[in-house]
């Protein structure tokens, strides 16, 4: 069985701060993690080939240094990588990242199933699994917390939604999209540390996996950023001081005037 | 591609060599000059105040007949015998974007047995209502959902569509923009018309420490997903019509199968629904003094969340945490005992509309997030808080 995992570096929230005064965004450095949820579908991946035996390739589309991202993957146990890197690729919306990842897992062939994670922590959109399953015209499941294969053809999934957890079947090829309920990472291990170094990780270009320059990348968006800007400031911060006893009705009052629901 | 620069207007003055997250902007004298490691993010874009950075135009998704796609519509989400909330507040917000546009204003209702729902639907604004009544429809399935969504779209041509951003909605819409071949935004907390007629589609982004808005200049319909509660929802009777319509039987077909639907009876496990969530952290020290979150949380009927350091405890199973790695939430009244604030925290909840913080370190960073800070200990303050809203009035 053929799995793929597509995973995206994304900028490491730690290095993200808000000024406590401007409520602006500040940046300190340019360090990339991996997407933690991506972390948990190459984790579900792993578990499949441990149970089942899979050859498990992990994909990203992203600049240059993204190979960085593939490599930890790879010293964690994954077979082989894929890069999907080329200038025509900067600027994709989620439509056209899609695009392109459904290109490569064609060119790749016979993939019993994909994982992604629920969504990538710097977009928050959770549009790429869905619409990357739609373009290779096969069923999936969004916010997964198990999977199980079933037989040869078939996945069972426990999905959570708003009002509890849903049970299906899936035939396979499909896609799955994964909360942290899959379980925790394993780190790398030092065997496949030694191959992860060694491995080489094939670059594909739009061209390679027969794509147009304008269905890429920004050509091949729908949807454009016209303005970026700091969130409206909140309301002043109120700091409930004096004894307990105070806070305390201090809080009470406030929250009834505020017409909290369940007071 | 990369970030144009406005010879004309660039002054050197340097701050988007400062913002660029990716280091391709310098500033060498007389203008700023952008590199190939440009990846068109735009965080420089808005940064600049003299206006001189733009980015490419995006190409995708020219409809030939644009002109033929009116009207906005509102997916109304039907869940087992009941309408979920952020129907209506979707359709109040569609009906304000058509008044803005002089056309009318749809909800799509789908689902199995719907009686006087479509009716409920036309207090709200709605000039129509489209029903597709059918079995297959029961249970929620993305391919059903979607082609059913889709057919209607094609043949009636809506300019706009807005569903909710809830597990349906985030689960199932973005097949349908990429069957449409359309662009869609995801958790839109602002929505409004541009003065060329766009939808101008207002996001956080970067877990919500900076907002964007966003077009979807050439592909029909322009799609957005609304949280819940962000809008509110207005009656507003119409002498709108109910439009029951019939599709072909293979628009119901689905690759899926529905093996079991279990709803979460333990409301304080609901976080995506619930109006108050009471969460705790390390601060609690151990699992017994959780319980004290809990009996919060079921004071107020609100859902009970977590820190990941709360959860590896083991005070509170995976599914409670919020955070980047556990769940976005921005319900009315968010409470953080014992929680320090970290940044991988922080952005699962900053979007609540009342956030209290008890910490005992006046220093601790969810201070910077609070709108009602408590320092003091929380062994104290918890307890008698308790009390004193068991006392009421
Ligand atoms: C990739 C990644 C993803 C992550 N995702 C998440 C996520 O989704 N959600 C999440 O929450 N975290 C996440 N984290 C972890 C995060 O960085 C913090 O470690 C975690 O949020 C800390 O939890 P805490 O605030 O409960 O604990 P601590 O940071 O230990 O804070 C405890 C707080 O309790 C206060 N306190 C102690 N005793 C008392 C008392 N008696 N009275 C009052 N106050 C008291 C202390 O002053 C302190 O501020 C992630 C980390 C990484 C690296
Ligand atoms: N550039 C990319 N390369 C590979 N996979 C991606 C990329 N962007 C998103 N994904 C996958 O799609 C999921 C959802 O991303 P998003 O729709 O951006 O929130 C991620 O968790 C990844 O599994």
């Amino acid at each position: 069985m053929k799995i793929v995992v597509c995973i995206k570096q994304v900028p490491d929230a730690k290095n993200v701060r808000i000024d406590p005064h401007t409520h602006t965004l500040v940046r300190q450095g340019v360090e990339s993690i991996i997407n933690p949820f991506d972390l948990f579908a190459v984790e579900a991946a792993l578990r499949l080939k441990d149970r089942h035996g899979a050859h498990v390739t992990v994909m990203t589309m992203g600049p240059p240094q993204a190979e960085e991202a593939l490599r930890d993957v790879l010293s964690r146990g994954v077979d082989d990588a894929v890069l999907l890197s080329d200038r025509a690729f900067a600027g994709a919306d989620t439509w056209a990242t899609a695009t392109a990842l459904a290109a490569a897992i064609r060119k790749l062939g016979d993939v019993s199933l994909v994982f992604c994670g629920k969504q990538a922590v710097d977009g928050d959109t959770a549009q790429v699994g869905p619409e990357l399953a739609t373009l290779l015209d096969i069923p999936y499941a969004t916010f997964v917390k198990q999977v199980e294969l079933e037989d040869e053809g078939h996945l069972r999934v426990v999905r959570k939604t708003d009002e509890g957890t849903e049970v299906w079947r899936l035939p396979l090829p499909a896609l799955v999209t994964v909360l942290r309920d899959v379980g925790d990472p394993r780190l790398p291990s030092v065997k496949h540390k030694m191959r992860a170094k060694k491995a080489t990780v094939p670059v594909w270009s739009a061209a390679d996996v027969g794509l147009p320059e304008d269905r890429v990348g920004l050509k091949g968006s729908f949807t454009q950023v016209v303005r970026l800007f700091s969130p409206p400031k909140r309301a002043d911060r109120w700091m409930l001081e004096g004894p307990v006893a105070d806070q305390v009705e201090k809080l009470y009052q406030y929250l009834k005037e505020a017409k909290v629901p369940g007071l | 591609m990369k970030a144009l620069i406005d010879l004309e207007k660039c002054t050197a003055c340097g701050v988007c060599q400062d913002v660029c997250p990716v280091g391709a902007i310098s500033v060498p004298e007389t203008h700023a000059v952008v590199s190939d490691d440009c990846t068109l993010c735009g965080m420089c874009v808005d940064t600049c105040e003299f206006q001189a950075i733009r980015l490419p135009d995006v190409g995708a998704g020219v409809v030939s007949d644009a002109a033929a796609y009116r009207g906005v519509w509102a997916f109304a989400e039907w869940r087992r015998g009941t309408v979920h909330r952020v129907s209506y507040e979707l359709l109040s917000a569609a009906r304000r974007l058509a008044d803005k546009k002089g056309v009318e204003c749809a909800a799509v209702l789908l689902g199995e047995n719907l009686s006087s729902a479509a009716e409920e639907l036309l207090r709200y604004g709605a000039d129509v209502v489209y029903v597709v009544d059918h079995p297959a429809l029961k249970d929620f399935t993305d391919e059903a959902y979607s082609r059913c969504l889709v057919e209607l779209v094609r043949d009636k041509k809506p300019e706009i569509l807005l569903a909710g951003a809830t597990s349906m909605g985030r689960s199932f819409i973005p097949r349908v923009a990429a069957m449409l071949q359309t662009g869609l935004t995801a958790d839109c907390t602002d929505l409004d018309i541009s003065e060329d007629g766009l939808l101008l589609q207002t996001r956080p982004a970067f877990g919500g420490n900076v907002m964007a808005t966003i077009i979807c200049p050439y592909g029909r319909p322009q799609m957005a997903t609304v949280r819940p509660r962000v809008m509110r929802p207005e009656i507003q009777p119409r002498n709108g019509r109910i439009q029951r319509v019939a599709l072909p039987e293979d628009v119901f077909r689905t690759r899926v199968q529905v093996l079991e639907v279990i709803p979460e009876e333990d409301t304080t496990a609901r976080l995506s629904e619930a109006e108050v969530i009471i969460s705790g952290g390390r601060g609690l020290q151990k699992a017994e003094n959780f319980r004290m979150v809990e009996e919060l949380a079921r004071l107020f009927k609100g859902a009970v969340g977590a820190s990941r350091s709360a959860v590896e405890e083991g005070w509170a199973p995976v599914s409670h945490q919020v955070g980047q790695t556990g769940q976005t939430v921005s319900p009315t009244l968010y409470m953080a005992i014992g929680i320090s604030g970290a940044i991988q925290h922080i952005v699962g909840m900053q979007g609540s509309k009342i956030i209290v913080a008890v910490n005992k370190d006046p220093e601790a960073p969810i201070f910077d997030v609070a709108t009602c800070g408590v320092v003091a200990d929380l062994f104290e303050f918890v307890p008698a808080f308790i009390e004193r809203v068991k006392r009421a009035g």
